[in-house]
């Protein structure tokens, strides 16, 4: 489904990504681990069709396509989904009415009519359900005034209205307490289909106890240096991410 | 001839057309005086630093414009609120239309200002309230001095009126370049409420020039909703100088929505002769090319324990310029004033520009007066933000654009009106997504 080949990437001259390799088959769950500053946002940001990056080098196949060329709504047209760390307020825009918004654009791009507001209306009560949203949030300015836990259960509920092939989690358990996290996770795994992959990108491994990944990448300087599976993550927990660090530099 | 002697030169042959009362008259004769004495205003003032009148007043306009062309509605209707029952005071190249008006007379008078500066039943309506409002500037004085037609209403006291009011002047090149000086006298007496839209639009390519005084007067504890659709074609010039006295416990909005025309220039003057008075002005100007709006408002706080809140948003295109010039004069009697100004300003273009200036006269002690001024550009990240989840570029920008003067749009309180200021907009960002938030 994803299938990117020595990502090159730069921001204002900035080298970010500097030889990244992956590939995500569909039914699949990886996760991308590591400290600080070693581009985790960047590569969430370049999948997802951010303008200020500039790819260098290397390809992002999508289905097979390069998507390079793509503005970042193209992408989404084609079921990419980017969950942001850092959700962006827009008053005066309601969650009901972006999420129709945009669930008619891309249903447009297809060549579909828009969604019967009776259907919209079933859709969004049956997800908002899922992700234990009040109906009274729906009609409030998006993310404006919401707090930590409200707007990444947002995201989700997002994710669940436009049902995405590729969904990027970038650090979604920032800012969660344990029930928020829960119902985040639990959210993401209803979800979860043979047909779609989930990229979960965290510092930390305690959301990888609710969405359990089949691959972890660790991610550093701009590569990713080392791959394995969950217990991988439980190693990064217990030692940090040092070791990785001095392996890396040995 | 230039313009200005062309209409001093014209004015003893208009007075010779009309109607003459004597009480009129002496108000026309010492008008034109005014006019012939100050002539336009010109960038050297104060007031009209940022908007020259220089290039619309070269025009050879028609001072007397010819008789009316037929007008079907059918061929009109879309800029009517045709969707709800109305009355309509409409105006053919400054002339009355009744086959596409529908005045009263039933307990409330919605009709004409000709008949009203010409019978004696109305005489004493007149004396008390024409030109009582308006400024001597030479705009007003221009317009006072040739004033005959134009819409005349009168709300008794204790009267909802349950219809809005539409007022509607229609301009059909009938001459090459034609100059219309509207009159509008809008009474309403205690206790009682009306709502008000006013439209002027150009239906060719010919020049217009409209300097159109609209005067207020909201008694004890009326309530008078006033909004202005100004979406005229690129040939269409507008002054629209409009005056309101407030007396206690009145409440005034005034609502212009500026997307078009060539230059529109808007004088709103509120006077608070009273207390507990508040006082509504609200705009959303959106404009490109190389239009020009340039909204100029003034709030005098006369007496104590009064409101008044102004908030004008502006967007602008290609090459487009605006203009905010906001006057709040609180008097030392006026204790316990709340005044609120906000002008909030996006340019989407490089070439753009807006001049904002609030300012403020406050001699009391005992108030509460705030003003901001923003000028932006629209946030990149919200862009990528709404982009990522498959909302277009164009369609985005047009939300963000909506979503920011969406507070303005949300007190509109005629719904069809509102849903109609929301499809204009829709137009004017190019895109074609409802906007029901």
């Amino acid at each position: 489904m994803l299938k990117i080949n020595n990502l090159h990437a730069n921001i204002e001259d900035k080298s970010i990504l500097k030889g990244i390799n992956l590939e995500v088959k569909p039914g699949e769950v990886h996760a991308i681990m590591g400290p600080n500053g070693s581009g985790k946002s960047t590569l969430s940001s370049v999948i997802a069709g951010k303008e200020e990056y500039e790819v260098t080098d290397g390809s992002i196949l999508f289905d097979g396509e390069d998507i390079d060329e793509l503005a970042a709504e193209e992408r989404a047209h084609k079921g990419i989904f980017l969950s942001f760390q850092y959700p962006v307020e827009i008053p005066g825009v309601s969650v009901t009415n972006f999420i129709k918004t945009a669930i008619n654009e891309s249903r447009k791009a297809r060549g579909l009519e828009d969604m019967p507001a009776k259907d919209m209306l079933k859709l969004i009560r049956e997800k908002s359900e899922l992700l234990e949203i009040d109906r009274k949030f729906l009609s409030r300015s998006l993310n404006e005034g919401f707090s930590g836990g409200e707007k990444k259960r947002n995201e989700i509920f997002q994710m669940a209205m436009l049902e995405p092939k590729l969904a990027i989690l970038d650090e979604t358990d920032s800012g969660l307490d344990i029930d928020a996290l829960r119902i985040v996770a639990n959210g993401v795994n209803k979800l979860k289909s043979k047909d779609n992959a989930v990229i979960v990108i965290t510092h930390y491994q305690r959301l990888l106890d609710y969405i359990v990944p089949d691959f972890v990448h660790v991610l550093h300087n701009g590569k990713i240096v080392k791959s394995g599976t969950k217990e991988l993550a439980h190693e990064l927990e217990e030692k940090g991410y040092d070791w990785i660090k001095e392996e890396v530099g040995a | 001839m230039d313009l200005k002697e062309k209409l001093v030169s014209s004015f003893l042959a208009f007075e010779n057309k009309v109607d003459i009362d004597a009480f009129v008259h002496d108000v026309r004769s010492d008008a034109i005086k005014i006019f012939e004495e100050k002539g336009f205003p010109s960038k050297k003032e104060e007031a009209w630093k940022y908007t020259s009148l220089n290039a619309i007043l070269k025009e050879d306009y028609s001072v007397f414009p010819k008789q009316e062309n037929a007008l079907e509605y059918k061929d009109v209707k879309p800029y009517f609120i045709h969707d709800i029952d109305t009355y309509k005071i409409v105006f053919i190249d400054g002339k009355y239309s009744s086959h596409l008006s529908e005045t009263t007379h039933d307990g409330i008078d919605v009709c004409l200002m000709s008949a009203a500066l010409s019978k004696p039943k109305y005489q004493l309506v007149i004396e008390n309230y024409f030109n009582k409002a308006a400024e001597k500037d030479s705009l007003s004085a221009l317009n006072t001095a040739f004033s005959n037609e134009g819409a005349y209403i009168h709300i008794p006291k204790n009267k909802v009126v349950e219809k809005p009011i539409q007022i509607v002047h229609f301009s059909t090149g009938s001459d090459a370049a034609t100059m219309l000086q509207p009159r509008n006298l809008i009474v309403v007496d205690e206790n009682s409420h009306v709502q008000i839209i006013e439209r002027h639009q150009n239906l060719t390519s010919n020049a217009v020039l409209t300097n159109s005084v609209t005067e207020i007067f909201a008694n004890k504890r009326a309530i008078v909703d006033y909004y202005k659709i100004q979406n005229d074609n690129a040939n269409a010039s507008l002054i629209d100088n409009t005056f309101i006295k407030q007396k206690d416990s009145s409440i005034a909005s005034v609502h212009t929505f500026a997307f078009g025309g060539k230059i529109t220039r808007n004088n709103l003057n509120f006077y608070q002769e009273g207390e507990r008075i508040d006082s509504i002005l609200k705009g959303i100007t959106i404009i490109g090319d190389k239009q020009h709006v340039d909204h100029n408002t003034l709030v005098h706080h006369i007496e104590p324990n009064c409101e008044s809140h102004q908030d004008y948003k502006g967007i602008f295109a290609d090459r487009s310029t605006g203009v905010f010039n906001g006057k709040v004069v609180v008097e030392k009697e006026a204790q316990k004033t709340n005044a609120f100004q906000a002008n909030n300003n996006i340019l989407i273009s490089d070439k753009a520009a807006i001049n904002t200036k609030p300012q403020l006269e406050i001699f009391a002690d005992d108030v509460k007066c705030s003003h901001g001024c923003t000028i932006g550009q629209l946030d990149e990240s919200a862009m990528f933000y709404m982009r990522s989840r498959g909302i277009p570029e164009k369609e985005a920008k047009a939300l963000l654009m909506y979503a920011f003067s969406n507070n303005v749009i949300a007190s509109v309180k005629i719904p069809e009106l509102k849903q109609r200021i929301t499809n204009i907009i829709a137009e004017k960002l190019g895109v074609n997504i409802g906007f029901d938030l």
